[in-house]
Formats: structure tokens, sequence, C-alpha cells
């Protein structure tokens, strides 16, 4: 146990990955948790901060829309400029978008269904603040539970994503190809994760917090989750 | 000054370009139906919202404002304003 690591997990209403992103940090990564509500402006000088998966204010208007909004948000945005990592799960990178802390958007799945299923990514980036410790081209197995999980950007901005190296991971077969099956929603060069220009602060539409527990899930998720922990150049300055 | 009451139509569309499946879903089940001719549908939606303002330009200009930083993401969506005033007991 890293009790000198903390972790911020902020709930929304209706979030409903917190609590699975906070026991994944306390027994699986095995890091101090501090839960963060909407409407604090502290952080408590936490080292990182997540924010969770669900369905912040019921998606009203558009997913992360409101939340981007809530009181918590000032403080994170601070906190990401000031190159501390920030990872934004499902609703998460959903709220990170509508933020401007990650370009693009997240649309309606191209299927317009739910998905629920197991997903594979491949991670193409090892040098963020959620991949450190994570081999590039390393095949993930994580769950998706998204309906707005199709990642869109136009033409100019995917290619200066690309050019940045910018996609952390993208949805692929189990040995690695994409096609057009394993990008279920849709995405634009079928990515699942970006991250920002500075590397800090990383969107994911899979969940890697419920692929943690050996019980449930299995456990690829503990990787990006535990990568936090290496520091880097963009650690908190 | 007085302040009257306005109506503001904000209509938001996808942008061209964006994928709207919903818009192709309708239009597959209009193609369905039987009616000919559909060439492209595109859904979005509209938001009406009742506002006290001194004049009807200030209330666009309040539209303006509400799309740019909550009711619209210019990522994604265009939006077109229309505003107009609010007749006494009018429930609009």
């Amino acid at each position: 146990m890293n009790a000198a690591f903390t972790v911020g997990v902020v709930s929304f209403p209706g979030s409903n990955g917190d609590h699975d992103a906070i026991h994944a940090f306390e027994h699986q990564v095995g890091v101090g948790v501090r839960a963060i509500d909407y409407r604090e402006s502290d952080l408590d000088g936490v080292d990182a901060v997540v924010l969770p998966g669900g369905f912040s204010y019921g998606d009203a208007l558009r997913c992360g829309a409101i939340a981007r909004f809530a009181p918590v948000m000032t403080s994170i945005r601070a906190f990401a400029d000031a190159g501390g990592p920030v990872l934004g799960i499902c609703n998460g990178f959903q709220i990170l978008c509508e933020a401007h802390l990650l370009p693009g958007a997240l649309l309606r799945n191209q299927s317009l269904r739910f998905h629920c299923f197991l997903a594979t990514v491949r991670v193409e980036q090892a040098d963020t603040s959620w991949t450190r410790g994570v081999a590039e081209d390393s095949i993930l197995a994580l769950p998706v539970a998204h309906g707005e999980g199709a990642y869109f950007i136009d033409e100019a901005g995917l290619a200066e994503l690309e050019a940045n190296n910018q996609v952390v991971a993208r949805y692929c077969d189990p040995d690695g190809t994409l096609s057009t099956v394993a990008n279920a929603n849709g995405s634009v060069g079928s990515i699942a994760a970006i991250c920002n220009t500075r590397r800090n602060v990383v969107g994911i539409m899979p969940h890697p917090e419920r692929a943690s527990d050996p019980l449930v899930g299995g456990t690829d998720g503990v990787c990006l989750l535990r990568s936090v922990l290496l520091a880097g150049e963009s650690a908190l300055t | 000054m007085t302040r009257k009451m306005w109506l503001i139509e904000a209509e938001i569309m996808p942008k061209q370009g964006v994928n709207d499946p919903q818009g192709d879903a309708v239009r597959g089940s209009l193609d369905a139906l039987g009616f000919p001719g559909v060439d492209r549908v595109r859904c979005g939606k509209v938001i009406r919202i009742r506002v006290a303002a001194a004049s009807g330009e200030a209330a666009r200009d309040m539209g303006v404002a509400m799309c740019d930083k909550l009711l619209a993401n210019p990522v994604i969506e265009d939006y077109l304003l229309s505003v107009s005033a609010v007749e006494e007991g009018a429930d609009r």
C-alpha cells in the first residue's frame, strides 16, 4: 500500500463507476483514495484525479455537457493545467471533451445500441501519465458500457492527433488488427483513448477499473491504473 | 425600461460531416413505409427558452451566448436561432 499517493475520484450526480474506481485503486493498485464530491472546490492535494463512468446529470443535453460546469471542474482544470494526471473513464472521457481538456467529442454509437461487452484495445502510447507502465502494442481486454462512445473529430483534428501521437489506444481484434467489427461503436480511427498534448490528461471509453479484480472482469486494466504511480516529466510541478 | 418576454428557439443540428445514425435510421424507416424520394434525414433538437429581456436583440444576444457556452457543442453541432415576442398569456 502506497499511502503517500492519493487518487481523487470525483462523484457527479449520476456517476456509477465511482465506487468501482475507488475499489480498484484501494485494493488492486494499493493507493490512498479521496472521494471528491462534485460541489467541492478543494482537491486536498491529491496526486491524481479520476472522472468515473456513469450518466452524470442523466446525460441531459449531451453526455458530460452539464457536468463540465460542476464546481469541482474549475479545480480539476487548474490541476490538469499544472500537469496533474487526470483520467476520464467513459462518461469521464465525455466530460473531459465537453470541458475542452481533450479534443473531439463522443457521439451516439453507430449501431444506435447500448454496447456492453468485453472489448479489446491496443495501447499505442506508453508515455502518458496513465500508460507509462504498459508496453506499447499491449492488447488489453476491457469492458465497455456506453451508448455514446463513437469518438469524433474532424479530419484536420484527426491528422493533428496522429501527428502528435495522441491516440493512446484503439479498438482491435484479439490479435491486435484493426477492424470494423472491433470498432463496434464507429469511432474515427478506431479510437478508444486519447491524451492531451502534454500527455497528463487521458480519456478512455472502456473501463480499466472494471478489469482490475481477478474475481470479476479480469485484471487487464490494472496496468493502466498503476501507471500513474510511475513518475514522469509531466508529474505535478 | 420594460422587459418583455421573448421566446428563443435554438435549432441544434449535427454538423455536416458528422455521422447521424439516428437520421439514417429514420430515413430507413421512411423508405420502408414507402415514402418516395426521401434523400436525406438529419435529426437534431430544438430548445425553447422563454426569457425576459429589454429587446429582441438583447434576447438574441443571450441566445447566442447560451448556445456557445452550453446548448451546442461546436465540435459536432451547428445552431440556428430565432427570437419572437411572447404574446400575453401565451403558453409556449
